[in-house]
Order: structure tokens, then C-alpha cells, then sequence
């Protein structure tokens, strides 16, 4: 214990104050992860843009309904889901456990509502024909580019499901702390950020005409 | 209350057990010395592969004993076919890229080195950096089963240029699996090497002990540090490149592949793809990867000959701030790859310029080197002359740079021997000799135990001129028009260069063999060496006030050290002579100031 209390105080006290790199290891590590993570979105839905471009027969197949109005449903629910986990960490911070916990869970339960309503929507449009490499309406390209583009995201969120139950079980259990909350929060307010950069490129560009 | 976390992530008790002490172990060092043997191991099989090459190429008819055995279609009675001479180049290439030229001088040092050099205990994330090693080296395994599926390795060559990497068989052997598994490979290599970045940018902004400032760091760790933040970026653009790849084989998807694609008669069932989409996303991270491979052995050549000089840099930060320059730049040049792709003309242009200006920081750091060498009492050591010779490399591959970076001179040099030396020169052999000069420098450090100066010294000569014999006739070569990529040369003007390919080949066999002198040094110094003292160059950086040769599992013993100075202090007045070592509190009268 005196070892580890040595290596704080060389750590924290000498180089840290006034730094502005002065940032707890975990979250670092979760905004790297996070410039990392960006990159991945970033090159997936460059390379639909890509390829939307150059494609002439594209298909624009979303109707206002339902396609659009399960899009806005579930943007809706991903947006207040970052409410959620603001309200858990506020909680958390506060030192309010029980409140915090059951914010969380109310999270991953507006996640995996998400979730469900995504994978609704994908079996509705595989009923419809949709596949990797055709579709009814145009190129092929269309069905490839949705089901990587939203299906990345859709694993993103799913873990996060899992992330947010795991986190805060430890946390109810005093294994975790407000910290490690707000590290999680990070995650889950970037997913919710990337869907919003998924709702205009994949949705409103290819409403039905 | 932060930092508790992390700390108690840092710590963890020596282990005990053979297998968390040599196999799954969370030591930093030991994990730089894995990466160390992975990258030798690699370099070793790459080495051998560029040999059957040149075999080939000089003498096309000559059977090559044995190698019937590794591949019966590919090399019948030992004469290698057109498309095995293919396979050979894309795993020759692709095993030098990823696992030496990524591994050694960034993975390898960088684990062993880095948290030392900051004082550190260890990485923030020991389970990452323990995972790190072994998914790439799982990667490893992965790319060399191709070896032995049916129909052998790809032949799409490192770049894996769609179409043909994404339609499968039909486009030749190992197109199919082959492809597959590299894919699968590369994509695995990413998340290896995603998890390191991870580690060295924490470890660097998080773990630097008292009063070592980031300017304080040496340069070698700013190496490491500026190439960890484009490995994090990079890395995460080819690993979903790599899984469209793959969904193009298994998913019937057609990312890369262009409608009515014919191939041997056959109408490809994909439409609506790009094959220069391949190419933007490959080079995206590509362009970097070649920063990736040399930024880290700039570090360690500067921080050589620093110590072997004795006197700091003409300018410190301005060397800093031009790697800096390189990483960032190195993002906005990739087209400059794909200037004959059937690019936009105006795109060629407007990725000309960034490729023009990115000579301006590779130059300014080359004259830092330059300028600071001038008139200094260099020790001539195995490691400063291999440092030299990185400098040597660099300008020598480098000034080719100059004319490829300009589209209407790469139309001509396209495809040619001349690209081919230009990046053997600058990116390869100049990364290994920033290897080489590492490994003399700190072999001591990583070991206890001094590398044979004699033997590292006609190592080097040997390897210096070795090189310079392979690697320049490849631009007389290029300009004489002669192709890439070909197993053979059979047009009247191509043949008579064969003599130029002849030399080339005893050249690259003689410095080939020139390099088992280095591994029998290795190899035997590791076990018989002269026991090395805590500090043999009477360097200044951290890593030379460990308490032991190697050093301990913490790395300091109890007391963490706490820095003073800046990094190199040296041609000053002091007790231990014309230096000052970070860690010791002694004032000297005329410190360097960063400049």
C-alpha cells in the first residue's frame, strides 16, 4: 500500500497539476478508443458516399411511413437514453446508488428498445427482398452499404446494452465508481452521436421520391 | 481518487509461473521481447522469400532444390511459376510491412522502452498490451497458413488492388483463401496494433514521472509516441477495409467489384462496386503505415546519435515539431499512390502538393541531423554507425521522393524498378537499419549483456554497402523502363537488363548472409556476452538509471525516479564527466536549454 501511494504521489502530484493532459488513464483511454472508433465510422460511410456517388440507379426506398416515422422512434429513444445516463452519472457523482443504478438500467433498457425496433425494421425490409447484393428497387450496392453501416452501429449499441449492465452491476456491487459511469457515459453519448450521422446519410437521403 | 484506478492497473506483483513470466506475461519488457523475436522471425522468412525472387529473376530456369516440397503447383521441380512468383512477393512484402517494419522499431522497442524512458512502472492497460502481442501473433499464424492451403498464398501483391482481390478463384490461385486469410490477418494485425497505440499514447500523457515534461522526453519516445497516435487512426480505417474484403468473398456483397466484370470468359456475378474505393481506403491508412514504419527509427537514430555525438540536436523541438508535421501530412498525400488509378487528374494534382510539402519537414529533419553531426567528435560505435546509415538511407531513397511526388514524372516511373528502390530504400532499409541501430544500443540494457562491437561493426559495413548495391541499380532499372512485378523478362529490352538483375541478385545474397553474423552476435552475446554495466554509452535518458541491468520487474525499484533535466545534457561539466543524467539532481553550470 505505501509502494502504491509512492507511485501517486510521483505520478499526480509532481506532473499532473496545472497539466492540461491532466485526464484520468480510463477515460484517455475511452476518448482514444473513441478517435479510433470515429475512424471506422467515418471510413465505412465515406466509402457509401463513395459508392452512392457513383451509382446511378440508387434506390431512395424509405416512405415517410413507416420507414422515416420508426427512424425518428427510434432516434427519439436513443437521444433520451443519453438523458438517462446523464441523469444516472448526476446520480452516481451525487452519491445517490440506488438512484443511479436504476438510471442506468433505464438506459440499457432504452438501448435495447433500439435494438429491437432495428432489428424489426431489418427483418421487415429482408421481407421485402432486401440482401447483401439485391434488392427490388436498384443496385445492389444499397442493401451492402445499409445492413454494414447500421449493422456496425447496431453492434455498437448492443454492447453498449451489455457494457451498461455490466458496469452497473459493478457499480451496485462497489466494485465501480461515478468515475468509471461517466467513462461508460462517454461510450454511450458517442454511439448516439454516430447515429446521428447515420439518420441523415443512410435514411433521409434515400427517402422515397 | 482518478488516478487510484489506474495506478492499480498499472501494478501487478511479479509473476511467478513460467508461463505468466514468458508466455502470457503483463511485463512490458517481456512483451517488447516477444515482439522483438516475432519480428525476427518474420524478418528471417522475408528475407529468405526476396531471395527466391531474385533467384528467379536472374536465373528463370534454374531449379531451386527443395522447393518442390513447400509448393508443388507453384514451383514444379523448383522452377517457380509466374503466379507463385507473385505469392512469394505479396507475403515477401506483406510480412516485412506488417511484422518487422511495424513490429521491431515500434512494437518491440516501444513496449521495452518507452515506459522506462517516461519512468514508469509499467503500461496503464497491462491486459491490453499482453493482448496486443498475442493477436498479432496470431496474425502472424494466420498469414502464414496461406501457405499451406490448397491453392497457396494470394498473389495480389501487399496493396491487394481490387478487383482482383475481391472476386475470388477466378482471378488466379490463392484468390480465393489466400485472400481470405490475409484479410483476416490484416484485420487482426489492426486490433493488435489499435491496443498498443492505445497503451503508448496513455502511457505517455499519463505516466511520466515527476518533472519529466513532454519536452523533456526523449526523442525517442516522441517517436513512439507521434507513431502510436497515427497507428490509433490508421489502423482503424484498413481494419473495416479488410472485413468489406472479406464480405466481397463470403457475403456476396460487391464493395470493390465493378458491373460487367469479364474475367477467363466468365461474367462475375457482382455489380455496382469500386475498385478505386479499395484503393482510397487502402492507401488512407497505407500513406501513414509508411510513417508508422520510420518515425519510430528516427526516434531511436536521433536518440543514438545524440549519445554517441555527445551534444543535444541543433534544435530539439523543431525535430519534434517536423515529425509531428510528417504524421499529420502523411494523411492528405495517400493519392499520390494512385496517380495512374484512373484518378481525377485535378486530385492527382491536389494530392501532389501535400506530397511536395511533406519533403520540407523530412528535410529539415535530415539537417538537423546533418548540421548537428558537423564538426561533433562522433564515438563510432555499431550503433551510431548503423544510425549513419539510416541517415544515408533516408536521403538516398528519399530524393526519389522528389520526382515521384510529381504525377507527370510517376506517369513514366510507374510500375517500375524505380518506385520499387525508392521504397526499399527509404521505408525498408532504412527502418532496419534504425533496427539494428537500436538493438546495438540497448541490447545491453534488454539483456545485461554487451553485443560484439567488432562483429556489429562489419556488420554494418557489409550491410551498408550490401545495400546501397541492391537498391540503386533498382532506379537505373525503373528508368530504363523495366516493370514491376514480372517473373520474368523476356521483351529485347528487358532482357538486356538481366545482367543488372544478375549483380543485384549476388548482391542480395551476400548481404543476406552478411546479416547471420548479426544473429550469431545476437544469439551469442544473449547467452555468452560480456556482462554490461548500468550504463555503457554514459547516456543520459531514463532508462540508464535503473537500479539493475535488466531492469527489475518494476522497472525502478522502490523509489521512482524524479527528472531534473532535459534530455540530454551532454559536453557539460559534471562529477560523472561531460553528462548529467535526467534523474540526478547535480546543477551543472551550463545546462542546454530545449531550443
Amino acid at each position: 500500500m505505501s509502494h502504491a501511494d509512492l507511485t501517486m504521489e510521483g505520478h499526480s502530484a509532481g506532473l499532473t497539476s496545472g497539466s492540461p493532459f491532466a485526464i484520468p488513464t480510463k477515460k484517455l483511454a475511452m476518448w482514444l478508443f473513441i478517435i479510433a472508433d470515429t475512424m471506422t465510422f467515418a471510413a465505412c460511410l465515406v466509402a457509401y458516399l463513395f459508392l452512392r456517388n457513383g451509382t446511378a440507379n440508387w434506390p431512395t426506398p424509405f416512405k415517410f411511413s413507416p420507414s422515416i416515422v420508426n427512424v425518428m422512434l427510434m432516434t427519439f429513444i436513443l437521444i433520451s437514453s443519453s438523458l438517462t445516463m446523464l441523469m444516472g452519472l448526476r446520480n452516481a457523482q451525487a452519491g445517490n446508488k440506488a438512484a443511479a443504478f436504476r438510471w442506468i438500467l433505464i438506459t440499457a433498457a432504452a438501448g435495447a428498445v433500439f435494438a429491437l425496433l432495428h432489428l424489426r425494421e431489418w427483418m421487415g425490409m429482408i421481407g421485402e427482398g432486401v440482401t447483401l447484393f439485391h434488392n427490388p428497387w436498384g443496385s445492389g450496392l444499397f442493401g451492402a452499404a445499409f445492413f454494414s453501416v447500421t449493422g456496425l452501429h447496431l453492434l455498437h449499441v448492443t454492447s453498449g446494452v451489455i457494457a451498461l449492465l455490466a458496469v452497473g452491476v459493478r457499480y451496485q456491487g462497489g466494485r465501480y465508481n461515478a468515475d468509471d459511469i461517466e467513462i461508460l457515459g462517454l461510450y454511450w453519448h458517442f454511439v448516439d452521436i454516430v447515429w446521428m450521422f447515420v439518420v441523415p446519410l443512410i435514411y433521409l437521403l434515400n427517402i422515397a421520391r | 481518487m482518478h488516478d487510484m484506478s489506474a495506478h492499480a492497473a498499472q501494478h501487478h506483483a511479479p509473476p511467478t509461473s513460467f508461463i505468466r513470466k514468458h508466455v502470457f506475461s503483463l511485463d512490458h519488457k517481456v512483451i517488447g521481447k516477444q515482439y522483438y523475436g516475432l519480428a525476427l522471425i518474420a524478418v528471417f522468412a522475408g528475407m529468405v522469400l526476396s531471395w527466391l525472387m531474385r533467384i528467379h529473376l536472374a536465373w528463370g530456369a534454374a531449379p531451386i532444390p527443395g522447393l518442390e516440397l513447400l509448393s508443388k503447383n507453384g514451383a514444379p521441380a523448383g522452377v517457380i511459376t509466374p503466379e507463385y512468383y507473385l505469392q512469394l512477393m505479396t507475403m515477401h512484402a506483406t510480412i516485412m510491412v506488417f511484422f518487422v517494419l511495424t513490429t521491431a522499431p515500434f512494437a518491440a522497442f516501444g513496449n521495452f522502452f518507452l515506459p522506462i524512458q517516461v519512468g514508469a512502472e509499467d503500461m496503464p492497460f497491462p491486459h491490453f498490451n499482453m493482448m496486443s502481442f498475442w493477436v498479432t501473433f496470431t496474425a502472424f499464424l494466420v498469414l502464414m497458413a496461406s501457405f499451406f492451403v490448397p491453392d497457396g498464398p494470394t498473389l495480389g501483391g501487399w496493396t491487394q488492388y481490387a478487383p482482383l482481390s475481391a472476386v475470388g478463384k477466378v482471378a488466379g490461385p490463392g484468390q480465393g483463401t489466400g485472400v481470405i486469410l490475409w484479410a483476416a490477418s490484416i484485420a487482426i494485425f489492426c486490433v493488435g496494433q489499435l491496443l498498443g497505440s492505445l497503451n503508448f499514447i496513455t502511457t505517455t500523457l499519463d505516466l511520466r514521472v515527476k518533472g519529466m515534461s513532454l519536452m523533456r522526453l526523449p526523442l525517442s519516445a516522441w517517436g513512439w509516441f507521434i507513431t502510436s497516435c497515427m497507428g490509433l487512426t490508421a489502423f482503424a480505417v484498413l481494419m473495416p477495409a479488410c472485413i468489406l474484403l472479406i464480405l466481397d468473398h463470403v457475403a456476396g456483397t460487391s464493395f470493390f467489384v465493378p458491373s460487367n466484370l469479364v474475367l477467363n470468359d466468365q461474367l462475375q456475378p457482382h455489380s455496382g462496386g469500386s475498385t478505386l474505393l479499395w484503393q482510397h481506403l487502402f492507401w488512407f491508412f497505407g500513406h501513414p503505415e509508411v510513417y508508422i514504419a520510420i518515425v519510430p527509427g528516427m526516434g531511436i537514430v536521433s536518440h543514438v546519435l545524440i549519445t554517441s555525438m555527445r551534444r543535444p540536436m541543433l534544435s530539439h523541438r523543431v525535430l519534434i515539431y517536423s515529425m509531428g508535421a510528417l504524421a499529420v501530412l502523411s494523411y492528405m498525400v495517400y493519392g499520390h499512390h494512385m496517380f495512374v488509378s484512373g484518378m481525377n487528374p485535378v486530385s492527382s494534382l491536389a494530392f501532389s502538393f501535400p506530397t511536395l510539402m511533406i519533403t520540407i519537414p523530412s528535410t529539415i529533419i535530415v539537417l538537423i541531423w546533418i548540421g548537428s553531426l558537423y564538426g561533433s567528435k562522433l564515438r563510432i560505435t555499431a550503433a551510431s554507425l548503423f544510425a549513419l546509415g539510416f541517415v544515408s538511407m533516408f536521403v538516398s531513397g528519399g530524393v526519389s521522393g522528389f520526382f515521384l511526388a510529381q504525377p507527370s514524372i510517376d506517369i513514366m516511373l510507374h510500375a517500375t524498378y524505380f518506385v520499387v528502390g525508392h521504397f526499399h530504400m527509404v521505408m525498408g532499409v532504412a527502418a532496419m537499419f534504425g533496427i539494428f541501430s537500436g538493438t546495438y544500443f540497448w541490447f545491453p540494457k534488454m539483456t545485461g549483456r554487451m553485443m560484439n562491437e567488432t562483429l556489429g561493426k562489419i556488420h554494418f559495413w557489409l550491410s551498408f554497402v550490401g545495400t546501397y548495391c541492391i537498391f540503386m541499380p533498382f532506379h537505373y532499372l525503373g528508368m530504363a523502363g523495366n516493370v514491376r512485378r514480372y517473373s520474368a523478362f523476356v521483351d529485347d529490352y528487358t532482357m538486356r537488363l538481366i545482367p543488372v538483375h544478375k549483380f543485384i541478385t549476388v548482391a542480395a545474397i551476400a548481404t543476406g548472409c552478411a546479416q547471420f553474423i548479426f544473429l550469431y552476435n545476437l544469439i551469442h552475446s544473449r547467452f555468452k556476452g560480456k556482462p554490461a554495466p548500468d550504463n555503457p554509452w554514459e547516456a543520459t535518458s531514463l532508462e540508464w538509471s535503473t537500479p539493475t541491468t535488466p531492469p527489475p520487474h518494476n522497472n525502478f525499484g522502490d523509489k521512482l525516479p524524479v527528472v531534473y533535466h532535459d534530455p540530454y545534457q551532454y559536453g557539460v561539466k559534471s562529477s560523472t564527466g561531460d553528462y548529467v543524467m535526467q534523474a540526478s539532481p547535480e546543477q551543472v553550470a551550463t545546462p542546454h536549454e530545449e531550443k
